[in-house]
Order: structure tokens, then C-alpha cells, then sequence
């Protein structure tokens, strides 16, 4: 395993390239960032830097979702689930937080239901990864059948405030964005942004669990979030005001504030 | 030069009542069924007519469109194998990585080239990108699926001495039999779309008949591929113009003003076919990151081309533009030779000509005299048409 730089590293997992950012000292936090509209975290994101102030931040940024294509044996979330195991066991990561935003917090709760051993504490923010209702109704809006203008409004409180322009990106970070949306279809097209069995395995975590919402959330709204979270035995359910389907991009403040509480107020 | 008639057998009467998207969220309620049925029935008429003219035939599929009502391209082949006796029929195409199940692909084909006594033509594509929303199937692993169906299908119309086994992450199967099996053997003609010289090349490779749709003169680059593929793969020889195919409007008439009313009737396809709730058209995978980026940027991908380079959007050119870019040929008979000619010229051969001679609100009248004239005084000629030379072409 090689640090490529000392903010943005690679590393090797069996064959497969990994790109992490880390930051911070003390227990590790793996954070799983989300999908499409968002995407990879950047590594000086202010949500890093706050959660860095109490852990060792760990961010890997998913197969398909960074400078490269993904390879071809990844297709699924499970295989990530599987991939990020390795990768706690590759760097003997023990006790950690693990936090996941949308399709990240997905990936975290297949990894829980497989083993919490090197966890102490799970957070799932606006997760995707469950079939809440039944089979006429869509939990999860279809991100894919809407403009980007529509989708901008389902997923954030404001979606005026976080309107980016796409004239002025650098052509990398365009680039970022197209590999992001394409990455989140090649993991999560169907079942769509779910796993039937997921709910029924979810009895399986017994470590302290955070279900954490934003509010406006209009692509997983926060009755989904409770469904998640009455599957979980024992788990909180919170919500954060004034973010949507990404709350650690509208409310980076709030959304550490409430994982370090946690961890603080669950310590063993 | 062969020639097969083409119609999406459309339903047109809501062509201007859709609210932006002709195609996959149109709600069927804007369907009169006994409307629909007339539509079949006469669309079903027009393919006899081809047939007997000594037209062949060609049929798709689409979903959830108005813009075309074949959304399983077997039930048109059935009937159609059936009620014609002596055209070819070819399906461009059968979508086949838009289908879970290819083993039943492979049955339904085998199936028509038996009833139409060894008619048919075998036509798989990986299908347009509005399709992807109905068939549900993961767009982003759509190319490695299609080859994987190919493959499949391929093997059990070809395998006839025990069942065969075939699992995969894509297909799962134990006991593969195909029963009929096919008439023409070893199997029908395989055919297939494309826009990419990357794909031409491998069609070329695999020597099956390549179409291009609306490519107009920047289809010389497409054909090329292909003859390298084919090239590389037989020593050196030269693909034969019969490997070629390219679907073009056709609008004929005894006098260039009936022409060119005719064909302001079939340009309503490339008018409509567009016609689609944008996000649609784009699922994820369908299309590069190279060609993603260019869209966030806010470009365009032109896609016809004139002779002179010059950029005709389909969607919006007049009949001329059409013509000018080799996308419809239309005319008297003489001008549509013509046409013909000069653009298999500008392809360094092309032998089979798919004809959209019929399209959108265009009435039957209309269609049996774009058909009878076509058949009975451009046909013939092109039948005597004498192709560009194969290996000078191959050789340039």
C-alpha cells in the first residue's frame, strides 16, 4: 500500500485501485460519500474538516466515481460493501465510525449486516438501500427521469443556494460529474437504488446506529428514514433542518455536530 | 441492389397532443384501439402490396410510443410470415439487450424464419436510449449484454446435437434446445446498426450486414471501418457491396411537386421520432463520459452531414436540407435514381437500400403510389445498377 499524497492517496485492494482522502487523528470515521448529484467528497470539504477535528477521517471515493473507470468486477453495492471490508481489515481499522450519505450509507448498512466487527458506531444519512413501501409505490424518486433542474429541486432544501454553473467547472470536475452519474446507474439501476433483502438483514446490527435526515428531503423523504430506522434494533432517528437529500453538503455543521455527539453520547 | 420497405406503423393522430414527449410517458389513454387496429390492418396491406411489387420488407419495435406501434417486432414477423410469400424480412432490429430472456429471442426467430419458409433477416441492435426507461435493464452494461445475447442466440440456433449449458451473470440456463430449428442454414443473416467506426470495424470482423440510419455523407467513414474489419479478418478481401445496408426517406412522384408533398409526409419521422421528455434520452452508460461532458457543456452531437460538410439538423431541416444531406431521397423517378446512385457512389458501394416509404399521417393512397412508383420505375434500374469495384475500394 502506497500514499501517493499526503491529502489524496491510492491504494491497491486486491488489484483495485482505491482513491481516499484522509485527515485528522484519533478513532477512524470511514466516510461513504453519495451518489449522483453529488458524488465523490472533495477533500477539503468543510464536512471533512469538521469531523477531522475528533477522528481520523477516512473518505474513499467509490470505484467509478473518481479519475478512472470502474472495473469490470465491481457492479454491484455488495461488492462494494465487500471491497470496503477489506479495506477496514487492510488498514486494521478497529472501532470505527462508519457514516454513509445516500448510496453510502447503503453500501454502510450491507457492510453491517455482513459484520460489525471493526465498528463501533453506524451512521446512515438520508440512506437509500431498503424497500420501504409496497411494490406500487416508489420510495426513492426516480433521479434518472428527471431534468437536472427538477432534480436539483428534489434534492436540496435549497436548491438556488447550491446551484453550481456549469460554464465556469474546470473540465475535470465536468468530467467528475458525467463518470458520478454513470457510476451511480452501473450500481443501483435495478432493483432500482435498492436491495430487497436488505431490510430483513438489518435486524443483524447491534452496534449503536444514527439515522440521520434531512428534512426537505425530497428524493427519500423522512418517513423512509424511519422505516430504516425502526429496522435497525435500537437506533436513533434525527433530523436536520434546512438540508435535503445531501446534508453533509447544505449543513456541514449540524451533520458533524450530530455524528461526534453521537459518538460521544454512545461511547461504551 | 435489394430493397426493403420500411414503416414504424406509427399512430400519428396525437403526434400534435403530447405535451413535449411522444415516448415513454405519453399515456395510452390517447390511444383509440378500434383507430389502431384500422392502422394495423392497413399498414399490414401496404407490406403485402411490397411484396407483391418484388419489394422486401423491414420492421422494428419501439415501447410506449406513438411514434411507433410494433412495441414486439415478433408479432409483426408473424403475421407477416404468414400473409407475403417472396420478401425477405428483416427485423432492424431486435433489441436484444433490452430483453431478460435471449433463449426466447433465439425460439421466436427460429420460429419465423420456419413459417416464412427461410424469409428472414436477423437484425439485432442495441436499440435507442428511450427504450432503456421501459426495459429496465442496466443501461450501463447494455453494450457487454448485447455481445453477451449475440453470442448466446448465436449458439442455440447453431447447436442441434444435445442441449447446452450457459451460465453467466447476465443469462442462466441448463438446458438449451431451440425447437424449430432454423430453416436457413446454418442460420438467417445476422444484421446490425451502428453509428461508431469502433463497432462498424467489428461488424466487419464478424462480416454481417452493417446499416446505418440517417448517417448521410458521413457514412463513407462507417463503411470504411467495416471494410477494414472485414479486410483484416479474410486476407486482404474486399467486403462485397451486399454487407452494406442504409435506411433513407423516400418520397417519389410522377411530377417533382407530388414528390415533394410526399415527402413533407415522411419527414415527419425524423420531425417526431425526437420527440422525447429529455432525461430520457440520455440513461446513464448509454452515452460516453467524452459525449456527457460535451452535454453539461451545452453541445450538441450533430449528427448528418452534406456533402459539402455542411451540419443538417433532422429534426428541424427542410425536405431539401434532407436531401442535400442524403437522408431522403425524393424526386421523379429519374431524380431518385439519381440520388440513389450518386450516394452508393459516395459509399463506395452499398447494396441494400432500406426505404421509409411511408411515415407519419401519410395516407394510404399516398403509400401505394410512393411504392408502385418506386417498385415499378426506380427499382429496376437499381437492380442493374453496377456497384463501385469492391477491391479498388477496399484497396484505396
Amino acid at each position: 500500500m502506497t500514499i501517493l499524497a499526503p491529502e489524496t492517496a491510492r491504494r491497491e485492494l486486491d488489484g483495485i485501485g482505491i482513491e481516499l482522502s484522509e485527515r485528522g487523528k484519533g478513532r477512524p470515521l470511514l466516510f461513504l460519500h453519495p451518489g449522483h448529484p453529488a458524488g465523490r467528497v472533495d477533500p477539503a470539504a468543510r464536512v471533512l474538516e469538521l469531523l477531522a477535528e475528533k477522528a481520523r477521517v477516512i473518505a474513499p471515493t467509490h470505484p467509478g466515481f473518481g479519475m478512472g473507470p470502474a472495473p469490470p468486477q465491481l457492479t454491484t453495492i455488495d461488492d462494494l460493501a465487500y471491497l470496503y471490508l477489506d479495506l477496514m481489515q487492510a488498514m486494521d481499522l478497529r472501532d470505527a465510525v462508519v457514516v454513509g450519505v445516500s448510496l453510502g450509507g447503503w453500501i454502510a448498512a450491507e457492510m453491517a449486516v455482513k459484520t460489525t466487527m471493526r465498528m463501533s458506531h453506524l451512521v446512515l444519512a438520508n440512506a437509500v438501500g431498503i424497500k420501504a413501501g409496497d411494490r406500487e409505490t416508489r420510495d426513492i424518486a426516480d433521479i434518472y427521469a428527471v431534468t437536472d433542474k427538477q432534480l436539483a429541486e428534489l434534492v436540496y432544501a435549497d436548491p438556488q443556494k447550491m446551484a453550481r454553473d456549469l460554464k465556469s467547472l474546470p473540465e475535470s470536475e465536468l468530467v467528475m460529474m458525467a463518470r458520478s452519474r454513470e457510476a451511480t446507474g452501473r450500481y443501483a439501476w435495478t432493483p432500482y437504488m435498492h436491495d430487497p433483502k436488505l431490510k430483513g438483514r438489518l435486524h443483524r446490527i447491534h452496534i449503536p446506529s444514527l439515522v440521520l435526515w434531512g428534512e426537505a428531503d425530497r428524493v427519500t423523504k423522512p418517513d423512509y428514514g424511519r422505516s430504516l430506522a425502526a429496522a435497525i434494533p435500537g437506533s436513533r432517528f434525527a433530523t436536520i433542518a434546512g438540508a435535503g437529500h445531501f446534508p453533509h453538503l447544505e449543513q456541514p455543521e449540524n451533520f458533524a455536530h450530530r455524528i461526534l455527539e453521537f459518538i460521544e453520547e454512545t461511547a461504551p | 441492389m435489394r430493397v426493403y420497405q420500411f414503416t414504424e406503423q406509427p399512430y400519428p393522430d396525437v403526434w400534435d397532443d403530447h405535451n413535449g414527449s411522444l415516448r415513454v410517458n405519453l399515456p395510452n389513454r390517447k390511444m383509440d384501439p378500434k383507430r389502431a387496429a384500422d392502422l394495423f390492418h392497413r399498414y399490414y396491406d401496404e407490406w403485402q402490396l411490397a411484396d407483391e411489387l418484388g419489394l422486401d420488407i423491414m420492421l422494428n419495435e419501439h415501447h410506449a410510443t406513438a411514434t411507433c406501434m410494433s412495441a414486439t417486432v415478433i408479432v409483426g414477423l408473424s403475421v407477416l410470415s404468414r400473409i407475403t410469400k417472396h420478401a425477405r424480412l428483416l427485423v432492424l432490429g431486435y433489441p436484444i439487450a433490452n430483453r431478460p430472456d435471449p433463449l426466447r429471442a433465439a425460439e421466436e426467430l427460429a420460429t419465423i424464419d420456419v413459417i416464412s419458409r427461410g424469409r428472414l433477416d436477423m437484425g439485432f441492435v442495441r436499440g435507442v436510449p428511450q427504450e432503456v426507461p421501459i426495459a429496465n435493464l442496466n443501461p450501463v452494461f447494455q453494450s457487454e449484454r448485447f455481445w453477451e445475447a449475440h453470442d448466446f442466440i448465436m449458439k442455440a440456433l447453431t447447436s442441434h446435437d444435445e442441449p447446452f449449458n450457459w451460465e453467466s451473470e447476465n443469462f442462466h440456463y441448463r438446458h438449451v434446445n431451440v425447437w424449430p430449428r432454423c430453416y436457413q442454414q446454418p442460420h438467417p443473416p445476422v444484421w446490425s446498426t451502428t453509428g461508431s467506426t469502433q463497432t462498424a470495424k467489428k461488424l466487419g470482423d464478424y462480416g454481417y450486414v452493417m446499416a446505418t440510419l440517417g448517417t448521410g455523407y458521413a457514412t463513407r467513414r462507417l463503411f470504411d471501418a467495416y471494410r477494414q474489419g472485414y479486410a483484416e479478418k479474410r486476407g486482404g478481401a474486399a467486403a462485397p457491396p451486399d454487407r452494406f445496408a442504409y435506411l433513407a426517406l423516400v418520397a417519389v412522384g410522377r411530377t417533382e411537386e407530388e414528390a415533394r408533398r410526399r415527402a413533407e409526409l415522411v419527414a415527419t419521422y425524423p420531425r417526431s421520432s425526437g420527440i422525447v421528455f429529455p432525461p430520457f434520452r440520455n440513461p446513464p452508460g448509454y452515452l460516453s463520459i467524452e459525449d456527457n461532458v460535451r452535454m453539461l457543456k451545452g453541445e450538441g452531437r450533430p449528427r448528418s452531414y452534406t456533402r459539402d460538410g455542411a451540419i443538417v439538423d433532422m429534426a428541424r431541416g427542410s425536405v431539401q436540407d434532407l436531401i442535400d444531406a442524403g437522408v431522403m431521397f425524393c424526386g421523379t423517378p429519374d431524380q431518385v435514381y439519381d440520388q440513389i446512385v450518386d450516394f452508393v457512389e459516395h459509399c463506395g458501394g452499398m447494396g441494400n437500400l432500406l426505404m421509409m416509404g411511408h411515415a407519419g399521417p401519410m395516407s394510404h393512397e399516398d403509400t401505394v403510389e410512393n411504392l408502385t412508383i418506386f417498385a415499378k420505375e426506380v427499382y429496376p434500374r437499381l437492380k442493374e445498377l453496377r456497384q463501385p469495384d469492391a477491391p479498388a475500394i477496399a484497396a484505396q
